[in-house]
């Protein structure tokens, strides 16, 4: 509705561009900086295996380190099909 | 003691040059012994900003090469003491630079006594950058509020952190950010990542803001230091760098917009 559509604020380009940056920041640095080259390799190996028991889309996982004070943590989002999708009865 | 100072971003045309030719001249004023390195190989553009262009005869891959001595390569600052440029070669060789040379050239600029030797880094993450960067200490990270300038000084800190001789040895390089073309304006409207943003996302001390001005391309255009000129506000935000990376406290300006009197308000 026109009317109301002009009380309602768009959102603000710069935060916009804070959270595209965040996360291609993020995800870069766990690729690239001080991250230990088999990062890449690992996350293909990962994807193989689980593809074997899952089919997986490769936009829905991510593999990220983070690093904080002294401490790593190997993270590895992986999101499944949903449960709709999986229970159908396949053809 | 010497310090080697490489001045990166990663992106081009987010004020590299004009931040290399504006904190040597602010050291050098404040009587610190100078030069200002070229590392562009192909595209030098130091001895413009700094108005020494028509001086040059020999230049840094010269120098490297043993074809002409540092002492006649470097270019003394006729206005300011103190100040130094070694020029880069307009030769396209892009393996002129190799680390060997580099740190040859570098050591013998310190064996000279000057106190501050600032490496004017090439855009991009190749040889040259990874060159001007190589022996640093010390780094400033030069950025625009702006997506892709964000994300390569994102890229050119993973550099800094591993591809350095300081690096390899297990130390690290001290980053500060440098964030130009700073809008205040867009910033309050919400349309230009603000100081805390891009402080946020990369996570390295500010060094200081400078303000979008035309004061930026008149310098240039007649080959003065900005910084020469104390009566600009980007002159004022380059002073309070310079009095900053010396260790003086300075209270950070141009983040905020300016407030206006009702007389500027009106005829302003």
């Amino acid at each position: 509705m026109p009317f109301l559509s002009f009380f309602r604020t768009p959102p603000k380009s710069a935060s916009l561009a804070k959270d595209r940056l965040s996360v291609i920041v993020s995800r870069e640095r766990a690729s690239t900086r001080g991250g230990p080259d088999y990062l890449p390799q690992l996350q293909q190996e990962l994807l193989a295996v689980l593809a074997r028991y899952e089919k997986i889309d490769l936009q829905h996982v991510s593999v990220s380190l983070d690093r904080t004070e002294g401490r790593e943590v190997l993270e590895l989002n992986i999101v499944l099909p949903d449960a709709a999708n999986k229970n159908r009865p396949s053809a | 003691m010497s310090k080697v100072v490489v001045v990166a971003s990663g992106k081009g045309g987010v004020g590299k040059t004009t931040t290399s030719a504006n904190i040597a001249a602010g050291l050098a004023q404040k009587g610190h012994k100078t030069v200002a390195i070229d590392f562009d190989v192909g595209l030098r553009n130091l001895d413009l900003v700094l108005g020494c262009e028509r001086r040059v005869v020999y230049d840094f891959v010269n120098v490297i090469k043993g074809e002409a001595k540092l002492n006649t390569a470097l270019i003394r600052d006729k206005r300011i003491e103190n100040l130094f440029v070694l020029p880069a070669s307009q030769t396209r060789d892009k393996d002129a630079l190799e680390p060997e040379g580099v740190g040859r050239v570098l050591e013998e600029l310190k064996g000279m006594g000057f106190e501050y030797i600032i490496c004017d880094s090439p855009a991009g993450i190749e040889k040259g950058a990874q060159m001007a960067m190589y022996f640093a200490d010390e780094a400033i990270v030069v950025a625009n509020p702006e997506v892709s300038s964000v994300r390569d000084a994102d890229r050119v800190l993973g550099l800094l952190s591993a591809k350095t001789s300081r690096a390899e040895v297990g130390k690290t390089i001290k980053s500060h950010l440098l964030l130009t073309r700073y809008s205040p304006v867009m910033v309050k409207k919400g349309e230009m990542l603000s100081v805390s943003d891009v402080l946020e996302l990369l996570g390295i001390p500010l060094l200081g803001v400078i303000p979008e001005s035309k004061a930026v391309l008149q310098s240039s255009n007649k080959g003065t230091p900005a910084i020469m000129d104390d009566t600009t506000d980007v002159a004022q935000a380059y002073l309070d760098v310079v009095y900053r990376f010396l260790g003086e406290e300075r209270e950070q300006r141009f983040i905020d917009e300016e407030k206006k009197g009702i007389f500027r308000r009106l005829f302003g």
